[in-house]
């Protein structure tokens, strides 16, 4: 029924709708948000634990202490080169499934996406099986004359695990902004004399880009705070930090420690993805809209 | 001189034939059209000769050359699209650019050339902006400037004006004529439309279920369409069902009691069926008890330029299209007399496609 009389249901209805979703939203990542900010605040000494009284020192440690610098900018870099290697195979995977035939292209987007099914603790191990001093990829080195090498618990190894998981996070954002584009525009290209790869190179990717970049986004974002991976195939050496939060929290038990490292991460997390999303954005608004 | 010679094409999807039997001599600097209407392989020839679609057989020869199956982007030939694919992320200036960059052509002449295309199109003050800030005929202007920029020998249009409103195309037909007639540049447009393909060609071949089934001078297409269906594609008619009663040269035709003279072939047997046409403006309408047969008229129409009368004779109901001189328009209900010339009427071919 309509009429003057409905007007305030209609109005509040919305906010009915979304109380649900906000209701949880808050309880599970704002409240959590918040404690995690307040304890970064809280004073300790590793006699009482956690005292009261407000400190920045944890901060003040984690600036100024280069052990911190370093895991830091080994997170920043592990991300960095996972997220170029995700764009680099994954833009154009996407691109050629979204070129296969019906049946094909259905098979092949199922083994892109199956790895999502599968928990990431046991992928992980499956690649330490694989990556280990007795493991198939050694073995098939020793055959080929190369001889062992150190190949688990090394960024490299991180990097191979990260890849593998990120992957579909790429080619998912990828593959939905394939389907908006014009087919035509890339024989309009040929026509002008582009070789393919000219094709994809200026017309394919500059189209795609808005999918590129919020798949590298969720990249970035997934592998700057990945915990299992790096536990797993980094070991006690190759500290990320998120592993280095875990440490603090359960080894060091140094709770407000573990809770500002988790806060700066989360800012510089933030401030790395949403000026990449700005400079992007800028060359390419006017163009794509 | 043939410039263009496609022998014997012929495109096969899995079982379906999409095109077959097609032969086609084009001149230098010609203007042919493809017309047909939708499904007849118009398209797909197109994309043969553009070589976005691989030849099932037959060859393809330009300027001596045989293209047959020479990549796409090694023709070097300009192709205008429907929905005129031009590149969203690159500015106008840069759209017309492309194919010049990919010739290597300077950078210097790469400015001059992309303002002399743009002039000819008249867009010379947008070349900064991007498609997406471009109304559809500004767009199709662009595609044009893009395709004629690289001097291609041949230029390809698809459907270049179906998405224009009435006005606009009518205007882009004389335009693209203009601008293709400046340049001499040899072109092949596909359309549906035949006032579109009428208007601006010096031929037009006439494509139905994959083959051609005329091939003619606007002029000629209408006046002299070899099939029914033809006939009924290009303009209206009035299609009219007779039999022989004397074949050959100054041959007869008659339904009912009227008597038609017409060419008719030798080997046409009296009593045979004949299809005989004419042209609704071909008509003359007067006084009623003069002319051949009398009618009434059962509706009209006012087209602006034109009456179009539905007129129910004896030989069934006739379109008449008069034009509209200013004198009175006859009224519905009123009885008039029908006239005609002899060679007014049209004697039509068995369509060879089966319908």
């Amino acid at each position: 029924m309509s009429g003057p009389g409905a007007t305030p249901i209609a109005r509040w209805a919305p906010y009915a709708m979304s109380g649900p979703a906000f209701l949880l939203f808050a309880t599970l990542l704002l409240v959590p948000l918040l404690l995690t900010a307040i304890l970064s605040f809280s004073q300790f000494d590793h006699h009482s634990g956690i005292k009261a009284g407000v400190t920045l020192q944890h901060y003040a440690v984690v600036i100024t202490d280069e052990f911190y610098h370093e895991i830091f900018l080994r997170t920043l870099r592990l991300s960095a080169v996972t997220t170029l290697i995700c764009v680099a195979v994954g833009a154009p995977e996407a691109y050629i499934l979204s070129r296969m035939s019906g049946r094909w292209r259905a098979v092949c987007l199922l083994v892109v996406l199956a790895p999502l099914l599968i928990s990431v603790v046991v992928r992980a191990f499956g690649w330490s099986m694989l990556l280990g001093r007795e493991g198939l990829v050694n073995q098939l080195l020793e055959l080929a004359g190369i001889g062992r090498q150190r190949l688990l618990y090394t960024e490299s190894a991180v990097i191979v695990g990260l890849v593998h998981i990120m992957m579909p996070f790429m080619i998912i954002p990828v593959w939905t902004s394939l389907q908006k584009l014009d087919r035509t525009t890339e024989q309009a290209a040929l026509s002008l004399g582009a070789s393919p790869v000219t094709v994809f190179r200026r017309i394919v990717v500059p189209q795609v880009l808005p999918g590129i970049l919020s798949g590298s986004l969720i990249v970035f974002g997934l592998s700057a705070s990945a915990f299992a991976i790096p536990g797993l195939l980094g070991g006690r050496r190759i500290k990320t930090v998120a592993t280095l939060i875990y440490d603090e929290y359960l080894h060091e038990l140094n709770w407000p420690l573990g809770a500002a490292i988790a806060v700066i991460l989360l800012i510089a997390n933030l401030l790395i993805m949403l000026g990449y999303n700005r400079l992007m954005e800028r060359r390419y608004r006017r163009a794509l809209g | 001189m043939a410039f263009l010679t496609l022998t014997d094409i012929r495109k096969d999807y899995g079982a379906v034939t999409a095109v077959t039997d097609f032969s086609l001599t084009v001149a230098k600097g010609e203007f042919v059209s493809l017309l047909g209407p939708s499904g007849c392989g118009k398209t797909t020839t197109l994309h043969m000769i553009a070589g976005f679609v691989p030849v099932s057989a037959g060859r393809i020869r330009l300027d001596g050359r045989d293209i047959t199956h020479a990549k796409p982007n090694s023709r070097g030939l300009g192709v205008v699209f429907q929905s005129y694919a031009l590149f969203p992320h690159m500015t106008v200036a840069e759209n017309v650019g492309f194919g010049l960059e990919m010739q290597r052509v300077s950078k210097t002449e790469r400015a001059t050339r992309i303002a002399e295309a743009l002039s000819l199109v008249h867009l010379e003050a947008y070349a900064v902006r991007y498609p997406r800030e471009l109304s559809g005929g500004q767009r199709q202007r662009v595609a044009l400037a893009r395709a004629i920029v690289i001097r291609p020998p041949i230029l390809l249009l698809d459907e270049p004006l179906s998405n224009l409103d009435a006005k606009l195309r009518e205007e882009m037909q004389f335009e693209l004529r203009a601008i293709q007639r400046r340049l001499g540049t040899t072109t092949i447009m596909v359309t549906h439309d035949q006032t579109e393909a009428f208007s601006i060609s010096d031929r037009v071949v006439v494509m139905e279920a994959g083959r051609i089934t005329q091939v003619d001078a606007p002029y000629r297409i209408y006046e002299h369409p070899r099939t029914r269906f033809i006939s009924h594609f290009v303009g209206k008619t009035n299609l009219l069902e007779a039999r022989v009663t004397q074949a050959g040269r100054g041959g007869r035709a008659a339904i009912g009691g009227q008597l038609f003279a017409v060419d008719l072939p030798v080997q046409m047997v009296a009593d045979a069926p004949v299809a005989l046409a004419i042209r609704p403006e071909k008509l003359r309408l007067m006084e009623a008890g003069s002319g051949r047969i009398g009618g009434t008229i059962a509706s009209r129409y006012f087209l602006g330029s034109q009456w179009l009368y539905h007129v129910d004779t004896p030989l069934g109901m006739l379109l008449a299209v008069l034009p509209n001189d200013g004198s009175i328009p006859h009224e519905e209900g009123e009885s008039v007399g029908i006239d005609w010339a002899d060679e007014a009427i049209r004697l039509l071919a068995e369509d060879e496609v089966a319908a």
